[in-house]
Formats: structure tokens, sequence, C-alpha cells
């Protein structure tokens, strides 16, 4: 694509600034800034990983997914911020479920460990295991906080922290997942997904494009399986006290 | 079982729900706490089932600080029924097996404990959505009792009920008193307080202002305070 013609895609900015206008949204500013954010924030990156493309270092690979981890980790953490500690907990969620996606499918051969392949299926996996381990906090403290004469009931027959909340954690993991669940049941039919995309506007021959999507769809089912298990059984121990008691700050 | 409550207070939000309350439950009777709304009824007996930790003050269990008791286990002898059952989802039987079946037990006679709240053996296998609420709440009395409770803390557990279970529950908690569970009752109803209580504690603002035998405390209150309230007044005192 030449810089002229995306020049020229740019202007369907300006249907949506009209839009605004014409129907009074009073959005036209956050269109400009969002739009002007938005290219900047790419053409950094679009640098940043021509330089690490480039140099083809391991280093810079793992401590670019490392800054992708920090961010996304930062970002979902705003979910359950009441929750102390609950940056930390979230974080290690998504590097968990990066850290063993990753290895396996470079274990398996699908791609190789090299910053083309690592860094973009990186941010499919951190950018799922970021909404999906968020969703994840944010019911549980929703289930926790509704719920809380029920688990009190629970406690008071003897039940411990984990039992009496055992109900929650099973909510909490599958509102996390349930998302790349469902978008699963329709991948192909309803949407086709980013990256085959991609690769197919791209030049890739389809069915070479459905490999990968495959790939990134059983991907996506690992990751945020993982993330969201280690979020939930991470966080629900915050909401009790050490004497198996629900506690009452939140 | 003797519970000591030894000068507690529980401070939360900026203000005491309990303010140095000492008393002494020593009797194998039926204790009936009363009191205006927020007067911290319910926070007592929260703090003796060890769901929430005493601000100030402790708990002695015959005699043991209950810190130094097994949470587990104090739960297990000091069973507690809410204002609402909260059943769990599916059968009368699986909830009545609950309590024992979370420390691993099998083998539970689920029709022992069904029979002793007078419900029949028909309701073993009944889904708890289908149960009125008298049933429920019996089903849930049934529930505490499958762990052997020693006491037995009743949190308002009439108070949505029609007078026929309302009636029905009040005899089965008298016969288990009498057959050794001590029972710690809260509730707002003074006709039902005074029913069923062989002692009364008044709690307003979160002191206990007085503790004695029903009849006494409903025929002839000491203090003021109480006078008012079992007359009806206290809401205008307050105001």
């Amino acid at each position: 694509m030449s810089t002229s013609s995306l020049i020229f895609a740019s202007s369907l900015v300006f249907v949506a600034i009209f839009i605004s206008y014409y129907q009074k949204l009073g959005i036209e500013k956050e269109i400009i800034i969002g739009t002007a954010r938005a290219v900047l924030q790419l053409m950094i990156v679009g640098y940043i990983l021509h330089y690490i493309f480039s140099a083809n270092n391991a280093f810079f690979t793992l401590a670019m997914v490392a800054i992708m981890i920090l961010v996304a980790g930062h970002n979902a953490s705003k979910r359950g911020k009441e929750i102390p500690g609950i940056f930390y907990y979230v974080t290690f969620s998504i590097a968990v479920s990066a850290a063993v996606t990753l290895s396996l499918l470079v274990l398996f051969g699908n791609i190789k460990f090299e910053p083309q392949q690592v860094i973009p299926v990186s941010g499919m996996i951190i950018g799922n295991s970021m909404v999906a381990s968020g969703l994840s906090v944010s019911r549980l403290k929703d289930e926790i906080k509704n719920r809380q004469e029920e688990i009190e009931a629970y406690l008071a027959l003897g039940a411990t922290s984990r039992q009496a909340a055992q109900k929650v954690i099973k909510m909490s993991i599958k509102t996390g997942m349930m998302p790349t669940v469902d978008s699963m049941k329709t991948l192909g039919i309803v949407q086709l997904p980013g990256m085959m995309t991609g690769l197919i506007l791209g030049g890739v021959d389809p069915i070479t494009a459905v490999k990968y999507q495959i790939m990134v769809t059983f991907m996506l089912a690992s990751t945020v399986a993982i993330s969201c298990f280690t979020v939930t059984f991470l966080t629900y121990r915050t909401f009790f006290t050490k004497q198996h008691q629900l506690r009452q700050a939140f | 079982m003797e519970i000591e409550l030894k000068n507690i207070s529980y401070f939360r939000d900026g203000k005491y729900i309990l303010k140095n309350v000492y008393f002494k439950f020593e009797k194998n009777g039926i204790y009936t706490v009363v009191g205006p709304s927020g007067a911290g009824k319910s926070t007592m007996l929260k703090l003796i089932n060890r769901l929430i930790e005493p601000t100030e003050g402790a708990i002695f269990i015959n005699g043991v600080e209950y810190k130094n008791i097994d949470v587990i286990l104090l739960r297990r002898k000091i069973g507690m029924v809410f204002q609402r059952p909260f059943l769990f989802e599916g059968t009368v039987k699986e909830n009545i097996e609950l309590g024992p079946s979370l420390r691993g037990e099998k083998n539970i006679d689920a029709l022992f404990y069904l029979e002793a709240v007078g419900l029949s053996k028909d309701y073993l296998f009944k889904d708890v959505n289908n149960l009125s609420g008298g049933e429920a709440q019996r089903v849930s009395i049934a529930r505490a009792l499958a762990n052997s409770p020693e006491v037995l803390l009743l949190d308002e557990p009439t108070s949505s009920l029609d007078p026929t279970s309302t009636s029905i529950i009040e005899e089965l908690i008298k016969r288990l008193n009498r057959e050794g569970i001590m029972v710690i009752w809260v509730t707002h109803n003074m006709e039902q307080a005074k029913r069923i209580g062989d002692y009364t504690l008044f709690l307003y603002k979160g002191e206990l202002i007085e503790a004695r035998k029903t009849w006494e405390f409903f025929e002839n209150p000491i203090s003021e305070v109480s006078k008012l309230f079992l007359e009806g007044k206290l809401k205008e005192m307050i105001e």
C-alpha cells in the first residue's frame, strides 16, 4: 500500500466526523484525538518493531513482550482496582498464559523464535488474556459482593474460603472464557479474524491463512483458560482472611 | 457449652456496631436477643460464629479464647441459621449432607435430620426450588443440625414466614433445646421473644442494656430505654 493511498483512506475518518457533527453527537474532538493517537502510536510501534526485527535479538524480543504484558496487566487491573495487589495478580496471570502458550507453539514448531513471529503472536495472546482476565476479576468482585450472605452461610456451615467461593470461582473463570469460546463457534462464518484477514490481504494463499488462523484459535483457547484460572485463584483469596472470614472492606 | 463475651466491641465504617458488651451464655436455655434495627444483634451472632473478628475484647468458649480454637471446628459446634435459608442448588438431601461432606464425611443419615425438623422422607429427594419458605427454613435448620452443633445461632429465621410455619419452627427449636442445644435467637418480634425465650438480652446502639430472665425483662424492665422500647416509644426518644 502506498503512502498516498493511505492518506486517501484517512478521508474515511471524515465520514465519522461528519456523522458526529450532523447528529450533534459532540464527539468530533474525541474522533480527531483518537485518530491522531492511533496514527502516532502505530508509527512509533512500527519503527520500534522495525528496529527489533532488524536487530533480531532475543533480549529485545523478550523485552518487547514484557512491556506488552506490563501494559496489559495495568489495563486489566483497572477492572478490580479496589482489590489490593490486583496489578500483580493480573500481570502474573497474563505472563503465565503467554509463557505457556508461546513455549508450546515454539516447541511444536508452529512458530519460530524470531521477532517477526513471536511479537505479533504475543500481541494476540496478551491482548486476549488482558480482556479475559479483566472480565474474570470484574465478575469475581461483583459476585462476591452480591453473594456475601450466601458465602457467609457456607462459611457458617464449616466451609473453608475455597469451598465457600467455589461457585463464584467457577462463574468468574467461565465469564472470562466465554467470549473466546463464543467467537470460536462463529469463526469464519460471522467473522473473518484479524490474522487470517491480514495474511490474505498480504497475498498469502487462503488455505495457508486458515491454517494459521486455526493455530491462533487453539492458542487463544489455551491462553484465556490459563489466564482466567490463574487470576481467579490468585484473587479470590484476597476477599477472605486466614480465619475463613469474608473481608468486610470490599 | 459456655460462651463468654468479654467486653467485646465491633467497630466499622467509623462507628461502633457493638460496644463493650459483656455477657456469659452459660445455661442451656433459649436466649432471645432483641433491640431496634442497627442495635448490633446480628453482629453479635456473627462474632460468636467468628464470621467477623471483634475489634476489642475477646470471646471465650468453655474458658478457652476462641482464637485458639480451629475456626472450622468452632463453626461446626456453633451452627448458624440466617434470615434467608440460602439453600444451595440440588435436593434437600444434598443440602443436609453439605456440612459433613465439606470435611469429607460420607454415609450421612440425612433422613434422621430431616425427621428431626418434622419433615417426612418424601422431601429427601425434592428439589429445593420446590419448597415453601417454611420448609426451606426447616431444611436449613436440618442442614445446621447435621454438623451436630452444641449451640444454634438464629438470625431472625421466621421473620419472612407465615404464622403456621413460624409456630412449627418455634416448637422445633424448643424441642432441640430440650434435647441439649443452647439457642441464641435474634428476633424483632417481641411476642416471639416472650413466647420462646428463657433469657432475653436487650441491645441498644451497640450496648447491652439489659440481660435477664425473659419474663422479668418483659414484666419489669429496669432501664428507662428498655421501658420505652417495650412501649414502642423508643423511636420518639431518638427523635
